[in-house]
């Protein structure tokens, strides 16, 4: 007879590898990351055991306790207790352990027995263990604990090889008696009495060497140097703006040209007429202006999944505490805010780890602020377009300067809204506390940042491939039709839809320096910030009529002027133009509401700086 | 433990210095002045392992104020605004 299913659940303080066993035992790719709460959902995968045992697998979020302080954490009790809707209680939990680092869990532990769910204990990363010369009694720990334990290596290939027999063994025996759940609350005096407890059960069965990881406190002593610190930090982000211009440019233009000929191609072999117009204006001119910048988004991804591997978004909350303090945030807050360089909705997701409602509300309201990866199209366009690309100092390539400046405008109008936010809207807010565990540095591994990339760079592909692709086929289409009568003499999209909505919303956005295209362009653009890119792509190719083989960055110097372009560019550095982040915001925030003030103070912040802008810009003579 | 712990003065974490080591006398949530309510931040610092008898080290300092600090509680390190630290008392 076929076994039912068997149910895993994957529990454990934070960061000690439960999305990397996940990930190993189910073949899947969660995001696995060196700092404290990065998984903040429940993921369920399946994998089939050495004796051939059905097995369903849930990743949960990290958390020391049972009591759920923050939505994260509640997610995990909810599951463990059963309260979670339509869940099943876990056959077997796995209590997973950092070897390194056993106190916290094994005071968790001893809290998890109380629900009387079956159990194992996983002392995970025992390499990094081994390497420092810990060694565990595991035998007398699982007979003092009460409960089986096994080592395993998460991130090695047949490091789960004992975990997978053990899992096998257990699971042959376990009854269908539903076990007593005595879990409550626990009081401070029992939780003191818990880690007491696990700390003498460790000092029974574990021997620490007497050499701490001297490689982290050396780091540590540089990185987290009051003043140095802060000076590191700065010059991480700035080498990682001059970063994406520098490298990115060789390839993005192999990727132009690329795109170039082919549309050269399609010109030269399909017959003048709406399929050739279709292909060459509105696909190749459209989806192909927003590809190129592919390179562009791998660099930015690689710094961030490089510090974040490496154990560094911890120390940079740290560093950052107090100067988020001073605009009401706390440090805590840092991640989701620095992951939101490369897109806002998994920031937004990262804020669960923050317990304070008002803390967390305002970091989601300004997390849309911070500089995402879809923003770099936009601005990589207009720099190339119109900023020099001389080097200042000798050394600072200009273009890549004024990009670190957007970004700085980003999180300063970040702090700023904050800042606000408290003042106006929380005003009786006492700061909540910051406590985060700085884990140890561990080296980047290849194949998780290959794999995230991947996945980074396919995510973009796709949205290239679908959203990115049909607002083209409706700007193409709206810029193509109704055809011009014969005998006109004016261009032939001047008698389009395109026009027409254009040239009605343009009375609006002239204060701001925008013409036309930009307001046609504005319009798809709420779907997705790069789509604006693209946009203009098309609708400049189309104007531009049989000989639109030029860039796209090219047409826009010679179409805008320097105070349009800046205008642009602090619009972008507001707008709200996403409509997935909205929708998240939606979400996370269970309101409406919410995201209405999202959307509306973006607008008037946007339109305000745009104003602002152009008008500094047209008096400084660069109308 | 070495006996120069029972004669030094108990002091709060709080207010210790970069460098500082000692071993947790007890917990006074109550002192504090922390947003939390003090049953809240007695707890998570007992679910961080700040408990008596651990040893401490404070490791690092922020720039502004000398806040936050990150102290090494037997064998991890955990960042912590020095409010919270005060109810941390060492000797
Ligand atoms: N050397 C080594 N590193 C490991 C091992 N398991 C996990 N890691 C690393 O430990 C870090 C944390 O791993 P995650 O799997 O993200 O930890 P988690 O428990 O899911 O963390 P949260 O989701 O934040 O609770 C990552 O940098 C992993 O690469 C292991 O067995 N050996
Ligand atoms: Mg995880």
């Amino acid at each position: 007879m076929e076994l039912p299913l068997l149910h895993l659940a994957l529990v454990g303080t934070p960061n000690s590898g439960k999305t990397s066993l996940f990930n190993a035992l189910t073949g899947s790719r969660q995001k696995v990351a060196n700092y404290p709460g990065v998984t903040v959902e429940r993921k369920e995968g399946f994998f089939v055991t050495p004796l051939g045992r059905q097995v369903s697998i849930v990743d949960l979020p990290g958390t020391y306790s049972l009591r759920g302080r923050s939505p994260d954490e509640e997610i995990t009790r909810d599951f463990v207790l059963g309260k979670a809707s339509g869940e099943a209680l876990p056959d077997l939990v796995l209590c997973v352990a950092d070897s390194t680092n056993l106190r916290l869990t094994i005071r968790l532990l001893l809290e998890l027995k109380r629900t009387g769910r079956p159990m194992i204990l996983v002392l995970n990363m025992f390499d990094i263990a081994s390497r420092r010369g810990i060694s565990v009694d595991v035998a007398r720990l699982a007979k003092e604990l009460g409960v089986p334990v096994v080592t395993s290596i998460a991130v090695r290939k047949g490091g789960t090889a004992d975990l997978l027999a053990l899992t096998d063994e257990i699971s042959a025996k376990l009854s269908a008696e539903p076990a007593e759940n005595s879990w409550r609350a626990l009081s401070v005096a029992e939780l003191r009495a818990t880690q007491r407890e696990a700390d003498r059960i460790i000092a029974d069965c574990v021997s620490l060497p007497a050499r701490p990881d001297t490689l982290t406190s050396r780091i540590d002593s540089v990185v987290l140097h009051p003043v140095g610190g802060l000076v590191v930090l700065a010059l991480i982000l700035f080498v990682m703006f001059q970063a994406v211009f520098a490298w990115a440019q060789p390839l993005m233009e192999l990727l132009n040209s690329g795109f170039d000929a082919l549309g050269d191609f399609v010109h030269a072999t399909l017959p003048a007429g709406l399929l050739q117009s279709f292909l060459q204006n509105g696909v190749i001119s459209g989806v192909g202006s927003v590809i190129v910048f592919l390179p562009q988004i791998i660099i930015i991804f690689l710094f961030i999944l490089l510090l974040e591997d490496f154990g560094y978004m911890a120390r940079a909350a740290f560093l950052m505490d107090r100067i988020m303090g001073g605009a009401g945030l706390h440090g805590r807050a840092f991640i989701p805010l620095l992951s939101s360089f490369a897109c806002a909705i998994p920031g937004i997701m990262a804020t669960r780890v923050i317990d304070n409602k008002r803390d967390r509300l305002t970091t989601i309201l300004i997390a849309p602020l911070m500089t995402c990866s879809a923003r770099i199209p936009v601005y990589t366009l207009i720099i190339s377009a119109f900023i020099p690309a001389k080097d200042v100092w000798g050394f600072i390539n200009l273009q890549g300067l004024v990009m670190f400046g957007l970004y700085a405008a980003g999180i300063t109008s970040a702090l700023v809204v904050s800042f606000l936010i408290k003042f106006f809207m929380l005003r009786d807010y006492a700061p909540a506390p910051f406590m985060l565990e700085l884990p140890d540095y561990k080296v980047p591994r290849l194949k998780s940042i290959a794999i995230g990339i991947y996945t980074r760079a396919k995510m973009f592909l796709q949205r290239a491939g679908t959203t990115i692709f049909s607002m083209m086929v409706l700007i193409w289409f709206l810029a193509s039709f109704p055809q011009p009568p014969a005998g006109a003499t004016e261009p032939a999209i001047d008698f389009s839809l395109a026009a027409i909505i254009g040239k009605a919303l343009e009375p609006l956005l002239a204060p701001v320096g925008f013409n036309w295209q930009i307001a046609v362009a504005l319009i798809p653009g709420m779907a997705a910030r790069e789509v604006a890119v693209a946009a203009l792509g098309t609708v400049y190719a189309i104007e531009g009529g049989k000989e639109a083989a030029e860039q796209i960055g090219q047409v826009l110097a010679t179409k805008w002027s320097l105070a349009t372009a800046l205008s642009m560019l602090a619009w972008y550095i507001f707008a709200p133009q996403c409509a997935s982040t909205l929708a998240v915001i939606r979400r996370e925030t269970g309101s409406w509401t919410w995201m209405a003030v999202t959307f509306t103070y973006m607008l008037v912040l946007a339109y305000a700086a745009s104003l602002l802008t152009y008008n500094v810009a047209v008096g400084l003579g660069a109308g | 433990m070495t006996d120069t712990h029972d004669t030094r003065r108990k002091m709060p974490l709080g207010l210790a210095q970069r460098g500082y080591t000692g071993v947790i006398q007890h917990l006074s949530a109550g002192d504090a002045g922390s947003a939390l309510s003090d049953i809240e931040l007695e707890s998570r610092l007992i679910e961080l392992g700040f408990v008596e008898g651990a040893r401490v080290e404070v490791l690092h300092e922020g720039l502004v104020g000398r806040d936050p600090i990150a102290v090494r509680v037997d064998n991890i390190t955990i960042a912590v605004r020095r409010r919270e630290a005060m109810a941390i008392i060492v000797a």
